[in-house]
């Protein structure tokens, strides 16, 4: 895995995911960042001090492995106690810190415990709290949730904001999990072939993607190749395959005769509705998945992905029935066509 | 079901017979004769407490096989440490070079030795040209040259159950206490050392025991001088013609192996150690 370049500032306190496939050198930024690995060329600041040559014993940050890496000859205790003990503080210090640590994590009672007589979920805290017990500048976490079920998942996502607020540290998250990085970032950059695509708040990278890989690695979308025929007014035309698109692009302003690339969310077309752009698909599958229906349509653009509400929903899509979809103007982004890179 | 397993047991039978006529019957009849001969009785076994030459054998055999057991777990260990922290590629050129030892038969092991360490062998011949030193040392046929050519023997049976628990270990372990703040220093002290330590006892017992049985190695290296426990027996037995004494060392041989076992074999995994199937 190489990275080939990727400048990074992290404000301190905030919650920063480094998000993409495996293979898109996320691991490779966080082991540099916890100086397990050496960058062959660039430098890395930490408060305007220049840490690149610190070894990672100098540099001290609190770090959750894959897999936790907990000492299997230690219980939970001596786990915790481990960066302390290290640091030479005296035991009743230690106690004392793992004690409150512990209550921190919620797993107080658990600290005569072997790592080997855990739950996974339980084996995530005490790898949480040992990173977390010498209050280092900076926690980096390395897919902390990605061994765990999707229920437990869930409900530690939720503990690891909590415990962000209370802390109040910076965290650094790696992770390929796109709900995860949304749901718990203050801040989401995009790794792809070893570069940062697009860095930004969760939902201004879910609404605004700046690349086809974006938006596609982020969520769902459906992607329409067209011709700019109208630019002037309060929306542009763009014309796809037949049929003339209005788009009201807030930033991009393309000129007349550009090609583009738009990109619309599947939940953002209604089903048996009219709107700014309106066109008709015989349905070729549907999932129901409790909350709405994923719907794919054949339509003159070419599959089209619809995801509709179940609940109250205008029309109870069928197979094979030719039903009407519409899509406010604003609804799409043009973005970038990076497809030829990946 | 129960048939069928009778069928499979009935494919052991030729394998026990085998053990049963050449190899139990045998230290049966060794246990028997240290009972009988001279006369029955358990005059053989008091030789033990009253004997200075019986004590003798074994206070040095129960020494230079302690002296050997530790020189080879510590050369074993950097060893092994230097091969499990090694790129792939290394890794290969040392096991081999650990190995090799090992298809080399014991014998020219043993003369090698002497041709080096002889008063006018090589090291001394090389220390006296130097002008370290004037008389040449006394390397051989005594218990330092029994040592060396013991060490030299056990370092691979060392390295091998060392190197399997080393290999356990996760890296990830060792970087996260890294990361944590301990130094390369602290990291092997208080991770990566507990954590091989299993391997250190299985090691230790399986050179132990072997140590005990040493034949060729002590017999050449010591010259006829020191004596160990299966020189001495072999001694009793084929020039001295007292089988009675000879057996009674050989029985006491075996018990100290067994005993050992099982003492160990509730530390450590000894399924693991000799490599049997199962995790």
């Amino acid at each position: 895995m190489a990275v080939a370049g990727a400048d990074l500032a992290v404000e301190g306190g905030s919650f920063l995911t480094l998000l993409g496939p495996s293979g898109s050198g996320k691991t490779t930024i966080l082991m540099m960042i916890a100086g397990f690995t050496e960058p062959t060329a660039g430098r890395l600041l930490l408060d305007g001090q220049d840490i690149t040559d610190l070894p990672p014993e100098k540099r001290a940050f609190g770090m959750v492995f894959q897999g936790y890496a907990l000492f299997p000859h230690m219980n939970v205790a001596e786990n915790i106690g481990f960066p302390l003990r290290v640091r030479g503080l005296s035991r009743a210090a230690r106690d004392e810190r793992v004690r409150a640590t512990l209550d921190l994590v919620q797993l107080t009672g658990f600290a005569d415990r072997l790592p080997k007589q855990l739950s996974g979920g339980q084996q995530q805290r005490v790898a949480l709290a040992r990173a977390l017990v010498f209050e280092p500048a900076l926690l980096l976490l390395d897919e902390p949730l990605s061994a765990l079920d999707k229920k437990l998942r869930a409900e530690l996502q939720e503990e690891l904001r909590a415990l962000h607020r209370r802390v109040g540290r910076t965290f650094i998250n790696v992770t390929h999990d796109q709900e995860e990085a949304l749901s718990l970032s203050d801040e989401v950059a995009i790794l792809n072939h070893g570069r940062i695509i697009q860095k930004g708040a969760p939902g201004a990278l879910y609404e605004h993607p700046r690349t086809r890989f974006v938006a596609d690695f982020l969520g769902k979308s459906n992607f329409l190749r067209g011709v700019v025929r109208e630019v002037g007014g309060a929306a542009l035309g763009i014309q796809c395959e037949g049929l003339r698109l209005r788009h009201s692009a807030p930033a991009a302003r393309p000129a007349l005769g550009e090609e583009v690339l738009l990109s619309l969310r599947p939940e953002k077309i209604a089903l048996a509705q009219d709107g700014d752009n309106a066109l008709e698909g015989r349905v070729v599958s549907v999932s129901y998945l409790g909350a709405g229906h994923a719907v794919v349509l054949e339509t003159p653009l070419g599959a089209m992905r619809v995801h509709q509400p179940a609940w109250r929903a205008a029309v109870a899509p069928v197979e094979g029935d030719l039903i009407r979809m519409a899509w406010a103007a604003d609804a799409a982004t043009i973005v970038e066509d990076d497809d030829a890179a990946v | 079901m129960r048939r069928s397993e009778a069928g499979w047991h009935a494919l052991l039978l030729p394998a026990f017979l085998l053990l049963t006529v050449f190899y139990v019957t045998p230290i049966l009849q060794v246990l028997s004769i240290s009972f009988l001969e001279p006369e029955p009785g358990f005059g053989n076994y008091e030789r033990i407490g009253t004997n200075l030459s019986v004590q003798r054998v074994i206070v040095t055999t129960l020494r230079i096989c302690t002296i050997t057991t530790v020189l080879a777990l510590l050369l074993g260990y950097a060893l092994s440490y230097t091969i499990t922290l090694a790129n792939e590629r290394t890794r290969r050129w040392w096991l081999l070079c650990v190995l090799v030892p090992l298809w080399i038969s014991v014998l020219v092991r043993a003369f090698a030795w002497v041709t080096l360490l002889r008063r006018q062998g090589l090291i001394n011949q090389t220390l006296q040209g130097a002008g370290v030193i004037t008389e040449p040392l006394e390397l051989v046929w005594n218990e330092f040259g029994i040592i060396v050519g013991m060490v030299h023997y056990m370092v691979p049976y060392a390295v091998l159950p060392m190197l399997a628990s080393m290999r356990e270990i996760e890296p990830r372990l060792l970087a996260a206490a890294r990361g944590m703040g301990a130094s390369r220093t602290l990291v092997f002290t208080h991770v990566f050392l507990p954590l091989s330590m299993p391997g250190v006892v299985a090691a230790g017992v399986l050179v132990f025991i072997f140590s005990l049985g040493f034949y060729i190695t002590p017999a050449i290296l010591g010259g006829g001088k020191t004596l160990m426990v299966a020189e001495w027996i072999s001694l009793q037995i084929l020039d001295l013609i007292r089988w009675g004494l000879g057996t009674m060392m050989a029985t006491l041989l075996v018990v100290t192996i067994l005993v050992t076992l099982v003492v160990f074999s509730r530390v450590v995994n000894m399924r693991k150690l000799f490599g049997g199937g199962g995790a």
